[in-house]
């Protein structure tokens, strides 16, 4: 794994950090201020590895994957956090810290991180638990490898995730309705299968603030919601952890959410979703579509009980 | 105040400009599919403002009569049957947007749905209830039932709103605000009704 062929060298060791900084901030700046796109503030990621890992669907229009979210820091529709968080999300510096049940804790500096890290382009199916879907090429590292690095202890029994919290720059944390901030939770072998993604792009670009820029969680074969945004807090724990929509409501959102089919939210049915850009419904697949990677996760649970 | 609110309803163009204005919101909706401004869901985003649309007017169809009667005003009493039709028809429309757009005719999965699915239920059952309003509004009807019995039959309408507001409080995730003020607004001209009947 360590073994890397020298890497051609990278713009980022040509021009010095202060000028590009500098270049961002600028960009940002009149982003910010209308004159850009707002997509004009992700940056193309060099030197990616085209995953196997590729789903054989059509990806959904990068402009539906930028202005349909659902990230309630920004508001409830889902046009809002393409809107409001381009603004007010500030994504540099950002670190990610890493502590709990581990020999070696410590943090993650997201341009360290960019620069240092083989990332990979990885086409998978995204199922919201509201039954919608898209495919998204996304760019990360797979989850267990940063983990271990950190060398989790044997009382590392889960992995939980922390977004942001910072109600000026996420102003739908005011709201009283949910216990920000956000909050996920995956069991340690979950975390540690290879499909667990820690992502920092879309479509071979930095991720854009309304999608939980700089760094998030993408376990694609779960509902959405398991896939957190914006993390600056990632903790090895011996108990299942809190997690935002479990404790909002417990007999919806259960703390595994695998995709399934057979198991429909006690409001509305799972059996099928609406791929956005298509009419009509599509079957929905178990584990996503991903059993086959992840089934034996689950050997001899009820997934009925641990929905 | 009454005297402008009179020349206002007797204008000759009152009632197309009602029209008017109940049509507008179908006319940006329209307009926004044909530029294809309806986001990454255009199915979503037509059901979800028909519905919308369809509870708004109906609310305001419901406030006609408490209006009538505690601001003493007779002529508003016509524009009720044209607010009632129009929320019927966003009605109609969202659930075309349902049955068609969303589900493409698969009749067994929306069966399931309206059996098993408590907001699904509420919805169909809002537009059944408000269904034999519409066909029962024509003046012809209401001379073959007769006004007790027409007015009895309408009633089904305090029924039927507060019940679309149920599915659409059911439905959501979260942000419940919205619906809760639909029902809220259902609920308190229904008490109108009620105490206005009973000091009579």
């Amino acid at each position: 794994m360590l073994i890397r062929r020298p890497d051609p060298i990278k713009p980022s060791e040509i021009t010095p950090r202060s000028a590009w900084m500098s270049r961002r901030q600028l960009i940002a700046g009149a982003a910010a201020w209308g004159m850009l796109p707002a997509a004009a503030l992700a940056e193309a990621l060099p030197n990616l590895r085209k995953s196997d890992y590729r789903v054989d669907e059509t990806p959904t229009p990068q402009k539906d994957i930028t202005h349909y979210n659902n990230f309630y820091e920004y508001g409830l529709d889902k046009e809002d956090p393409s809107v409001n968080a381009p603004g007010k999300l500030k994504t540099r510096p950002w670190t990610v810290t890493v502590d709990g049940a581990c020999a070696k804790p410590g943090t993650i500096d997201i341009d360290q991180f960019l620069r240092a890290e083989a990332l990979e382009d990885r086409v998978y199916r995204h199922r919201c638990v509201e039954a919608w879907s898209m495919v998204i090429p996304w760019v990360g590292v797979p989850l267990g490898e940063v983990l271990k690095r950190f060398e989790p202890t044997s009382n590392a029994k889960y992995v939980s995730f922390t977004t942001l919290y910072d109600p000026a720059q996420m102003p739908g944390q005011r709201s009283r309705e949910f216990a920000w901030p956000y909050t996920e939770g995956l069991r340690i072998d979950e975390a540690m299968n290879p499909l667990a993604l820690l992502a920092v792009g879309i479509y071979g670009e930095t991720l854009l603030p309304q999608n939980g820029a700089p760094i998030r969680l993408v376990v694609p074969w779960k509902y959405g919601f398991k896939s957190i945004k914006s993390i600056v807090k990632i903790s090895f724990v011996e108990s299942q952890p809190k997690t935002l929509w479990n404790s909002y409501s417990s007999n919806e959102y259960g703390f595994y959410s695998n995709v399934n089919p057979a198991v429909d939210h006690p409001r509305w049915s799972q059996a099928k979703e609406h791929r956005i850009g298509e009419f009509g419904r599509r079957p929905t697949l178990p584990f996503n579509g991903y059993a086959e990677q992840v089934a034996s996760l689950y050997a001899g649970m009820d997934l009925k009980k641990y929905f | 105040m009454q005297a402008i609110a009179l020349r206002l309803v007797n204008w000759r163009w009152a009632r197309p400009t009602a029209h008017a204005l109940c049509a507008l919101p179908l006319a940006w909706l329209a307009g926004r599919a044909a530029l294809g401004l309806l986001g990454a869901n255009p199915v979503e985003a037509s059901i979800r403002f028909s519905g919308d649309w369809a509870l708004k007017i109906l609310v305001l169809a419901l406030a006609v009569t408490p209006i009538r009667q505690l601001a003493g005003f007779p002529p508003i009493a016509r524009y009720r049957r044209v607010l009632g039709l129009w929320g019927f028809a966003y009605a109609v429309l969202h659930l075309l947007g349902y049955v068609v757009l969303d589900q493409f005719f698969d009749w067994q999965n929306i069966g399931h749905e309206i059996i098993k699915h408590k907001f699904i239920t509420a919805g169909i059952t809002a537009f059944l209830l408000i269904l034999p309003l519409a066909i029962t509004s024509t003046d012809g009807m209401i001379k073959r039932l007769g006004g007790p019995a027409w007015r009895r039959l309408h009633k089904l309408v305090y029924l039927a709103v507060p019940l679309a507001a149920l599915h659409y409080i059911w439905m959501v995730k979260a942000g419940r605000t919205q619906p809760a003020l639909y029902l809220a607004a259902a609920l308190l001209l229904l008490l109108c009704r009620w105490g206005y009947a009973r000091r009579r």
